[in-house]
C-alpha cells in the first residue's frame, strides 16, 4: 500500500524528474513527508514565484520539463506569474499544487483558492484530481501535454485527502487524450513547394524564433542557412538557435534589433519564418512589416499560422522534422539554385553593407562604465559558451545585442511576458541543471531587488551563479520611455537605497562588491568568475543611457531611430 | 462585427465549458447564445455558440478552440450547410376574444400551446432565430408576453460520415483500496 503522495513521487520518478523547485505548506504536508525518503532532489526556494521561474530556468537550459510545487491558496496564486511566463515562451513545465481536502472544496476553507479556475488561462492545460484512481494517469498526461506539441505549463491540483489516500501504483497507465492533436510531420507537397519558393527568391531571409530551440532544430537550421546561403535573423527567443558567430547570422530584429536585421526584414522578398509568432516587438507596425516579402511560415501550432501575418505558404509541423525534409527537398531541387544566384549574391552584399554602415558597437567611456561596455565584457569572458540568465529591461536588450551565443539554451530570458524578477531564480534553475557551466545572472537593479530572497537559495546550495547587477539606479527601460515620450518627466523610476553589495552578499556568506570605474571592470568580472562559488558583482553604470537602435512603438521597422540625436514621436 | 456560429464536440468534463468560453472572454467577445448537452456518447458533449466577432478573427477563434485539450472538434458552421433551430417558450396574456386568433397565428408559425389558462397561453415554437423573432413580435401585438429562448443549435449536413468518438474506456493505474 502506498499513499497518494508516494504515488505522485513514483510518477515523477517514472517521468525521470531529477529536481523539484518548491515550497511546502499545510496541504502538501503528505507530499513533503513522502519526499523525505525520495531520491528526487527538492530545491527549497524562498517564494513560490521563484520556484516557477527556477523550474523554467531548468527547462530552458536543458529542454527537459521543469517541475515546481506549491501548497494551496497563496502558494498556488504565487505561481501565476511563472505559469503565464512559461505559457508565453512555450516552456515545458509541470506545476503540482496542493488543494484542500475534497470534502472541504467550495467551503472557503483555510488556504483554499480555486486554483483550477484561476490557472485555466495561465496554462496549456490543468487538472483537478478528485480520486487517487485518477492520479497517476493525470500526472503522466500532464507531462505528456507539457512536453509535446507546442510546449507549455500544465498544472495538477491535488487535494490533501487524495495525497493521503492509500492505494498502489501498478502498471504505467495509458494516456487517453482524444482531443489533443499534435501535427509533427508537415505536408509533403507544401514542403516541396517551399523548396521551390526558396530557390526562386531573390532576397530570402531566414527569420528564426524560439521554436528552433524548443524543437531542438539548431543543426537543421544551420544546414538550411548554409544550403541556401541566406542571411538569418534570430529573435530574442531564438538567440543561439544559429551560432552567433555564424557568418550568415545578422542579429536580432525588432524594437531594439540592429539596423541590418531590420533593414533585411524590410527589404526581403521572402521570409522563411521558423517557429516565430510575428510578435509586435519584432514586427513593429504590422501593416508595414516586411512589405515586399512572401512568407513561408513553419510552426507546430496551427493557431500561429496567419494569427498576425498571413502566410503565403504555411507548414504545420515539428521544425526538426520539417526542416530535415525541406533541406532534402532543397538539395533535390538545387538545379534551380543558379537561376537567381546573382541577385542573391547582391542581397548578401547588401546585408554586409548594412552591417558595416550601422554596426552594433559598444560605447566605451573613460570616466564611467557604459552598460554596453559591461555586456561586451561579459561577452568576452563567455566566448559564446556561457549561460546568461537575464532579467527584464534595458540590460536584457543590451545583452541580446552584444552577447554572442554559439549554442541554443545558453540565453535564458523572459521574452513574451517580460517578468521582472526572473533572472536570478532562472539562473538558479539553470545552474542546478548544469552544475559545471558558467552561469551569469545578469540583472538590473530593479529586477534584482525583486528576487533578493533567492540569495539564500544560492547560498544554501553554494551555487556558483555569477550575479552581475547592471546598476543604473533606475528602472532604465521605463525611464527611457519617460525621457523619450513623456517629456523626460521621470515618475517613480529612480531606485534609491540599493543595498551595499559586500554587506548583502556577506550576510548570505559569499562575496559581493561594487565596481564603478571602466578601468577596473575587466578585472572585477574576472575575479567574479574565478572565485569558486557564488558572487555578487554590482556594476555602477551610467544612469541615463538609452537602448538604440529603437523602433518607436507603432512605427515600421525601417523607421528605427539609431541614435539619441534623432527625434522620436509618440504614436 | 458579425455573428459567427461555432459547433463543438467536447469531452464531458468539469471545466471544459470554461475553457471554451475562456477563448472568447480572453478576447473580449460577447456570447450571444450558448447551448451544451450530452451527445449519444455520454462522455462527449455538443456545444453550439453564437458570438459577435470581427470577421477576420473567425479562423483564429476556431484554431484556438481546437487547441484546447478537451475539445474534440470545433468547426465554424456560420456558412456551412446545416439545419439551425432554436426553441422559444412564449407566455402571452390575452383577452377572451383574442384567444382564437392567437391559436391561429401560432398554427401559422408551427407553434403549439403547451399550457392554457384563463389569462392566456404558453406556446412552444421552434425555427430559425429570425422566424422566432417574427413570431414573438406577432405575439407581443396581442398582449403582454414573456419569452425564454434556448439559443441556437445546429446540425451540419456536410459531414458525410457521422462520427462521434467512441465511449472512453477507463484505464486506471491505481487499484484503490479505500
Amino acid at each position: 500500500m502506498q499513499s497518494g503522495a508516494k504515488v505522485v513521487l513514483e510518477c515523477l520518478a517514472r517521468e525521470k524528474v531529477e529536481s523539484i523547485f518548491g515550497y511546502p505548506g499545510g496541504v502538501t504536508l503528505p507530499l513533503y513527508d513522502a519526499m523525505y525518503d525520495s531520491p528526487i532532489r527538492h530545491v527549497l526556494v524562498r517564494h513560490e514565484q521563484n520556484a516557477c521561474f527556477a523550474a523554467e530556468g531548468y527547462a530552458r537550459a536543458t529542454g527537459k520539463t521543469g517541475v515546481c510545487c506549491a501548497t494551496s491558496g497563496p502558494g498556488a496564486t504565487n505561481l501565476i506569474t511563472g505559469l503565464v511566463d512559461a505559457m508565453m515562451d512555450s516552456i515545458p513545465l509541470v506545476a503540482i499544487t496542493g488543494q484542500v481536502s475534497t470534502k472541504l472544496i467550495g467551503s472557503d476553507a483555510f488556504q483554499e483558492a480555486d486554483t483550477f479556475g484561476i490557472t485555466r488561462s495561465c496554462t496549456k492545460h490543468n487538472f483537478l484530481v478528485k480520486t487517487l484512481a485518477d492520479l497517476p494517469r493525470t500526472i503522466h498526461e500532464a507531462f505528456h501535454i507539457a512536453a509535446t506539441g507546442r510546449p507549455g505549463p500544465v498544472l495538477v491540483d491535488i487535494p490533501k485527502d487524495v495525497l493521503q489516500a492509500q492505494g498502489h501504483y501498478s502498471a504505467m497507465p495509458s494516456i487517453h487524450l482524444p482531443g489533443y492533436k499534435v501535427f509533427t510531420e508537415g505536408h509533403a507537397g507544401q514542403i516541396r513547394r517551399a523548396a521551390q519558393m526558396i530557390w526562386e527568391a531573390r532576397r530570402p531571409l531566414v527569420y528564426a524564433g524560439g521554436g528552433i530551440i524548443a524543437a531542438d532544430a539548431s543543426k537543421e537550421l544551420r544546414q538550411l542557412v548554409e544550403l541556401i546561403d541566406a542571411p538569418a535573423v534570430c529573435t530574442l527567443m531564438g538567440l543561439g538557435g544559429l551560432p552567433g558567430s555564424h557568418p550568415n547570422f545578422v542579429s536580432m530584429p525588432g524594437m531594439h534589433g540592429s539596423y541590418a536585421a531590420n533593414m533585411a526584414m524590410s527589404e526581403a522578398d521572402l521570409l522563411i519564418a521558423l517557429g516565430v509568432r510575428f510578435d509586435d516587438r519584432v514586427t513593429g507596425k504590422l501593416a508595414a512589416f516586411a512589405p515586399h516579402a512572401k512568407v513561408i511560415h513553419i510552426d507546430i501550432d496551427p493557431a500561429e499560422i496567419g494569427k498576425n501575418r498571413a502566410a503565403d505558404l504555411p507548414i504545420v509541423g515539428d521544425l526538426k522534422r520539417v526542416l530535415k525534409k525541406s533541406n532534402q527537398a532543397l538539395a533535390e531541387a538545387d538545379h534551380l539554385k543558379s537561376r537567381n544566384e546573382s541577385a542573391r549574391a547582391a542581397w548578401r552584399g547588401q546585408i554586409v553593407r548594412w552591417k558595416r554602415e550601422h554596426p552594433l558597437e559598444p560605447e566605451i567611456a573613460s570616466d564611467e562604465i557604459k552598460p554596453q561596455h559591461l555586456v561586451s565584457e561579459i561577452n568576452r569572458i563567455s566566448g559564446g559558451e556561457a549561460i546568461v540568465a537575464s532579467d527584464v529591461g534595458q540590460h536584457q536588450m543590451w545583452a541580446a545585442q552584444f552577447i554572442r551565443f554559439d549554442h541554443p539554451r545558453l540565453w535564458i530570458n523572459s521574452g513574451g511576458l517580460g517578468s521582472m524578477g526572473f533572472g536570478l531564480p532562472a539562473a538558479i534553475g539553470a545552474q542546478m541543471a548544469r552544475p559545471d557551466a558558467l552561469v551569469f545572472a545578469l540583472v538590473g537593479d530593479g529586477g534584482f531587488q525583486m528576487s533578493i530572497p533567492e540569495l539564500a537559495t544560492v547560498a544554501n546550495h553554494r551555487l556558483p551563479v555569477k550575479i552581475v547587477v547592471m546598476n543604473n539606479g533606475h528602472l532604465g527601460m521605463v525611464r527611457q520611455w519617460q525621457e523619450l515620450f513623456y517629456n523626460n518627466r521621470l515618475s517613480q523610476v529612480t531606485l534609491e537605497g540599493f543595498p551595499d553589495p559586500a554587506k548583502l552578499a556577506g550576510a548570505y556568506g559569499f562575496t559581493g562588491r561594487t565596481v564603478d570605474h571602466p578601468r577596473e571592470l575587466r578585472r572585477a568580472l574576472e575575479d567574479c568568475v574565478n572565485e569558486p562559488g557564488p558572487y555578487l558583482l554590482n556594476v555602477r553604470v551610467s544612469p541615463f543611457e538609452n537602448v538604440y537602435p529603437m523602433v518607436p512603438a507603432g512605427a515600421a521597422l525601417h523607421e528605427m531611430v539609431l541614435a539619441p540625436a534623432q527625434q522620436l514621436e509618440v504614436r | 462585427m458579425m455573428l459567427q456560429m461555432i459547433s463543438l464536440l467536447v469531452e464531458n468534463k468539469p471545466g471544459a465549458l470554461m475553457r471554451v468560453t475562456g477563448v472568447l472572454t480572453a478576447r473580449g467577445y460577447n456570447i450571444e447564445s450558448l447551448t451544451v448537452a450530452r451527445t449519444i456518447d455520454p462522455e462527449v458533449s455538443c456545444m453550439s455558440i453564437v458570438v459577435g466577432i470581427e470577421p477576420h478573427q473567425r479562423g483564429q477563434l476556431i484554431k484556438q478552440m481546437n487547441k484546447l485539450i478537451n475539445v474534440l472538434k470545433a468547426s465554424d458552421v456560420t456558412e456551412a450547410r446545416a439545419v439551425r433551430r432554436e426553441l422559444a417558450l412564449v407566455r402571452v396574456l390575452v383577452s377572451r376574444e383574442n384567444r382564437g386568433a392567437i391559436l391561429k397565428e401560432a398554427e401559422i408559425f408551427g407553434a403549439r400551446p403547451v399550457d392554457s389558462s384563463l389569462e392566456g397561453f404558453a406556446l412552444e415554437a421552434t425555427g430559425d432565430p429570425e422566424k422566432l423573432d417574427e413570431f414573438i413580435a406577432v405575439m407581443a401585438a396581442y398582449g403582454e408576453i414573456e419569452v425564454t429562448r434556448s439559443g441556437l443549435v445546429a446540425v451540419s449536413l456536410e459531414v458525410k460520415k457521422l462520427k462521434l468518438a467512441p465511449p472512453v474506456s477507463k484505464v486506471e493505474g491505481v487499484a484503490q483500496n479505500g
